[in-house]
């Protein structure tokens, strides 16, 4: 099956690109880099490209947030962004900070967005081009958006409402159980208790991609998001991480690949849920139930 | 220092930070993995009371955790113990990086020089 094919069998596939795709529609899209590494993006990156930080651009730097309309209008325009463009995202560590920036992008209703597949690492491994220079960009065209978080951000109350729907946590089974907050004399991860959301099933992030980073094909990702879960895609879900940047792939996939029609991502993710008093909390590999 | 300058700067540490050498290289298990940086870093701390000497291994993806590597090896290679074990716990912070890099990633720097003294006292203890 060529990768194209792949991504036909899709539920949406236009907001998946192959490498192939866009090394010949680099003149027609906007590229945008987004990294967990802020100086990656400086040491080489597709001709073209844009380099956008999820931590110090798109998040509010007072408020625990994202910004408002008028500063994400603000930061699109400074980067030559306008409202109609074709956005292509792609980034390191199998796109998660990419699929991250895709979800803000949405949650400000930018239309024609799409993911790069296998991002950064494939496009590398296949030998494409990299450049170090900037690309020099007019001003965009970006009106005020108000924000909408409610179709696709979940909040911290939304979890008990959101009861008996599947929830996805797609941390590493280590955090998952809450071994991993027991290390001794090792800082732990910010947050004050370990385990996890009773009910979530875990479904580590990793387990939706192949070896070179891109997606795995829609049969495999039905058996994994559904049949080995005991979901539908008829359900709603939610899915969190620690942050929510991981969770934004499988939030990702289960919207557009697998066709899920109602997900959230729940940004607050085990930071905020591990330090809330008197929430309940799950630990070992049973997922438990929310009470 | 202006921001994009402290960028450009932390950019050419993490190209020189020095490869390790061949026995760690061929045996990463003889380091210790920092957790709290989320690209794989690895470090190693040897010598005595008088001159320690530090290694780090991390991957050219993740530059930014290779720019911090190399810092705290310019800092601190070649020092003595008592000199790595009374650095400020704060040295991180006090390079004026969070706001332009974040706190979160800023922790992973934070990571590496609570293991760096935690290893200093242990070679000392040894």
């Amino acid at each position: 099956m060529s990768e194209q094919e792949k991504i036909s069998k899709y539920a949406s596939p236009e907001a998946l690109v192959t490498t192939e795709w866009l090394a010949e529609n680099l003149d027609a899209v906007t590229v945008v880099e987004s990294n967990e590494d802020i100086l990656l993006y400086d040491t080489g990156h597709i001709p073209g490209a844009v380099k956008l930080d999820w931590h110090t651009e798109l998040n509010d730097q007072v408020r625990r947030d994202y910004l408002d309309g008028e500063h994400f209008a603000k930061l699109m325009r400074s980067k030559g962004i306008s409202r109609d463009d074709t956005i292509v995202l792609y980034g390191d560590k199998s796109n998660w900070w990419a699929a991250y920036a895709f979800w803000v992008f949405k949650l400000f209703g930018h239309q024609d967005v799409r993911l790069l597949d296998g991002g950064r690492m494939k496009w590398i491994a296949e030998g494409r081009e990299l450049t170090t220079d900037k690309p020099s960009r007019a001003e965009g065209n970006y009106p005020e958006v108000v924000r909408k978080d409610d179709e696709i951000r979940a909040f911290r109350d939304d979890i008990a409402k959101h009861q008996p729907s599947p929830i996805i946590d797609i941390r590493s089974p280590q955090e998952y159980t809450g071994e991993r907050l027991h290390m001794p004399d090792y800082p732990n991860e910010g947050a004050a208790r370990a385990g996890h959301i009773p009910s979530a099933k875990n479904v580590p992030w990793g387990k939706l991609v192949k070896e070179d980073g891109s997606f795995k094909p829609l049969d495999e990702l039905q058996t994994i998001l559904f049949e080995e879960t005991g979901s539908s895609p008829q359900d709603k879900f939610i899915t969190y991480c620690r942050i929510g940047e991981r969770s934004s792939l499988t939030w990702f996939a289960l919207k557009y690949l697998v066709g899920v029609k109602d997900v959230r991502n729940y940004d607050g993710s085990w930071t905020e849920w591990g330090n809330l008093v008197g929430v309940p909390i799950a630990q070992g590999e049973a997922p438990g139930v929310f009470a | 220092m202006p921001d994009s300058e402290k960028l450009q700067l932390l950019l050419e540490y993490s190209e020189n930070l020095p490869d390790v050498p061949s026995k760690y290289g061929e045996n990463p298990e003889l380091m210790e993995r920092v957790e709290e940086c989320q690209a794989p870093v690895f470090i190693a701390v040897e010598g005595n009371a008088e001159a320690v000497e530090l290694f780090f291994s991390a991957p050219r993806e993740a530059p930014t955790t290779r720019g911090f590597a190399s810092v705290l090896h310019a800092a601190l290679n070649g020092k003595t113990a008592r000199e790595i074990t009374d650095l400020d716990d704060d040295f991180p912070g006090q390079l004026g990086l969070e706001n332009l890099i974040s706190p979160l990633r800023v922790r992973g720097m934070r990571g590496m020089l609570f293991r760096i003294k935690r290893k200093t006292k242990e070679l000392l203890d040894s």
